[in-house]
């Protein structure tokens, strides 16, 4: 079933917090330089399924997972899997913008590769630069580098945290209503980086917002309930869904 | 309508105005403290207090110089003991605190912050001094058991404090628990942490009990850490009930120090807060 140019293949994933059965036999696959949106109500398990892929769910007390994740081929819950390994390969950018308190905007982008363990300085510097380049911030940046990283404003701040997640190269990027906590002006600069990420690197957005999920990604799932109801092209989720509880929430008609 | 409002109104007002007064009148006894110890102490106080040792009974003059190093150097081997070892307990309760055995340290832990300070003197005078005699060491060791609570409890919550979104985002970039706290959580914490610290050394340079049956005391100089050691609280305490006039005066001189030090401390401690700023949101 994994075709070749799947990067991501997920495979009966099951997820719990404690009794409560937050993800339900989840299987998909994700192809490489995709941008999937994840859509659906509150509380449907689209966050918990993103952080299902990087191992994060299981750091929440209580917190258990069931299922195999494939990434770039490698079943990212296979035994003696480290998860500080795989989190290196899968970025997050969270729902608030969240730079590290205390340091500058140069080293939040460059912490990730310094404690990864790369040495030489001039690396570093062409990491960093190459990051915030590709989160669009450089130009607004490149004078302060020194300053502190909570010191931007709010579409920033995130746009920081998308270079903090690139410099270290993963292949595959996960967004958690990156753009929820933003106005419109940064939302837009946010979804026109994605646009321009999925050259590189694959994306899955997690929104509130289904015109943002038609503006951009090809793919779109529908979460309802911990079910992955229906996944498809994001034309066909939105044009022409096969599953009604699909219908009734893409119409506006979830009751 | 008009009864109802005005009533309101001067509800309103008297419980202000009383709330205002409490918070005044909590306020008082430390400037009343302060005045009076300033009012007898400042008189004793002079260069040859800070490089002098003490006279002898009915003698003019003289100093605690004894005493000010030997508080220095006994606080300053419970900070150095109790600080990693607090700090490493304080990690251990915020980061890995939902487990059962931290549950127990923090409830032990607690229990050790509100065991009477006596109670650790006499502790330690059983455990060290009855094989080993009066030292600094003993000293040092009382003072580490009353600050190890401290420290570790306020690390514990100043650590607590810092989002956990910092340390997921730490996680979400592939770094190991233990950078991700030593390298970002600590560093958001930091302010706090060393506020607490300083808090937790204000609070030992006073302590006497502890070191009435481990320091003992001493009217010279200490040659070494193995033996009775001079420390500013227990000096002040007795001079004081000495009848001579001129150690009486001494006591308030020391007195004076006493709670010139813990205000310094507490100043600085501000002065470090507003430089660095905390996180933002």
């Amino acid at each position: 079933m994994s075709a070749s140019n799947s990067i991501l293949h997920v495979n009966q994933l099951d997820a719990w917090f404690g009794n409560f059965h937050a993800l339900k036999n989840i299987s998909v696959d994700v192809k490489d330089h995709d941008v999937m949106a994840l859509i659906g109500p509150s509380g449907c398990g689209k966050s918990t399924f993103i952080r299902c892929l990087n191992r994060l769910h299981e750091e929440i007390e209580g917190a258990k997972v069931s299922g195999d994740v494939f990434l770039e081929g490698q079943n990212i819950y296979g035994p003696g899997k480290d998860p500080v390994v795989i989190r290196r390969r899968i970025g997050m950018v969270f729902q608030k913008p969240n730079p590290f308190p205390g340091l500058s905007i140069y080293d939040n982008v460059a912490i990730g590769l310094k404690l990864g363990g790369m040495r030489d300085r001039h690396q570093v510097e062409e990491h960093v630069h190459q990051a915030l380049c590709g989160a669009a911030l450089w130009d607004e940046v490149k004078d302060k580098l020194k300053r502190p990283g909570t010191s931007l404003s709010g579409g920033q701040q995130q746009r920081l945290c998308i270079a903090r997640a690139l410099a270290v190269q993963p292949p595959v990027l996960l967004m958690d209503e990156p753009t929820s906590a933003l106005d419109p002006i940064s939302t837009g600069r946010i979804e026109e980086l994605i646009q321009q990420l999925k050259a590189t690197i694959t994306v899955i957005i997690v929104t509130h917002n289904m015109q943002q999920a038609a503006r951009i990604a090809n793919r779109t799932a529908y979460f309802l309930l911990g079910e992955m109801v229906e996944v498809g092209q994001t034309q066909q989720i939105f044009e022409a869904p096969v599953d009604t509880r699909t219908r009734d929430y893409v119409t506006g008609q979830f009751g | 309508m008009d009864f109802a409002y005005r009533r309101r109104k001067f509800v309103n007002l008297v419980s202000l105005a009383g709330i205002f007064g409490l918070a005044v009148l909590a306020a008082v006894p430390f400037f009343v403290v302060s005045v009076f110890v300033l009012d007898k102490g400042l008189g004793a106080i002079s260069w040859d207090f800070f490089t002098q040792l003490p006279k002898g009974p009915g003698e003019e003059g003289g100093g605690m110089a004894n005493a000010i190093v030997g508080s220095a150097i006994m606080v300053g081997l419970a900070a150095v003991l109790s600080i990693p070892w607090g700090l490493a307990a304080g990690i251990f309760m915020s980061e890995y605190g939902d487990s059962r055995t931290a549950r127990c340290l923090r409830f032990t832990t607690d229990l050790l912050a509100s065991t009477p300070s006596i109670v650790v003197g006499i502790f330690v005078c059983g455990l060290i001094v009855v094989y080993t005699g009066f030292s600094a060491w003993a000293g040092a060791a009382a003072l580490t058991v009353i600050m190890l609570p401290i420290v570790a409890r306020t690390s514990e919550e100043m650590l607590k404090l810092v989002p956990d979104h910092v340390r997921e985002a730490g996680l979400a970039l592939g770094l190991p628990r233990w950078k991700v706290i030593v390298r970002l959580v600590l560093p958001a914490a930091k302010s706090g942490v060393i506020t607490g610290l300083m808090l937790a050394l204000a609070r030992v340079a006073g302590e006497t009990a502890p070191l009435l049956f481990t320091a003992l005391g001493n009217n010279y100089h200490s040659e070494s850490l193995n033996q009775p050691t001079a420390s500013l609280p227990v000096q002040v305490y007795n001079y004081a009930m000495s009848p001579f006039e001129e150690m009486q005066q001494q006591a308030w001189a020391g007195a004076l120090v006493l709670v010139l030090f813990v205000v310094v401390i507490n100043l600085s401690t501000r002065l470090l807060l507003r430089s660095k700023q905390g996180w933002s949101s």
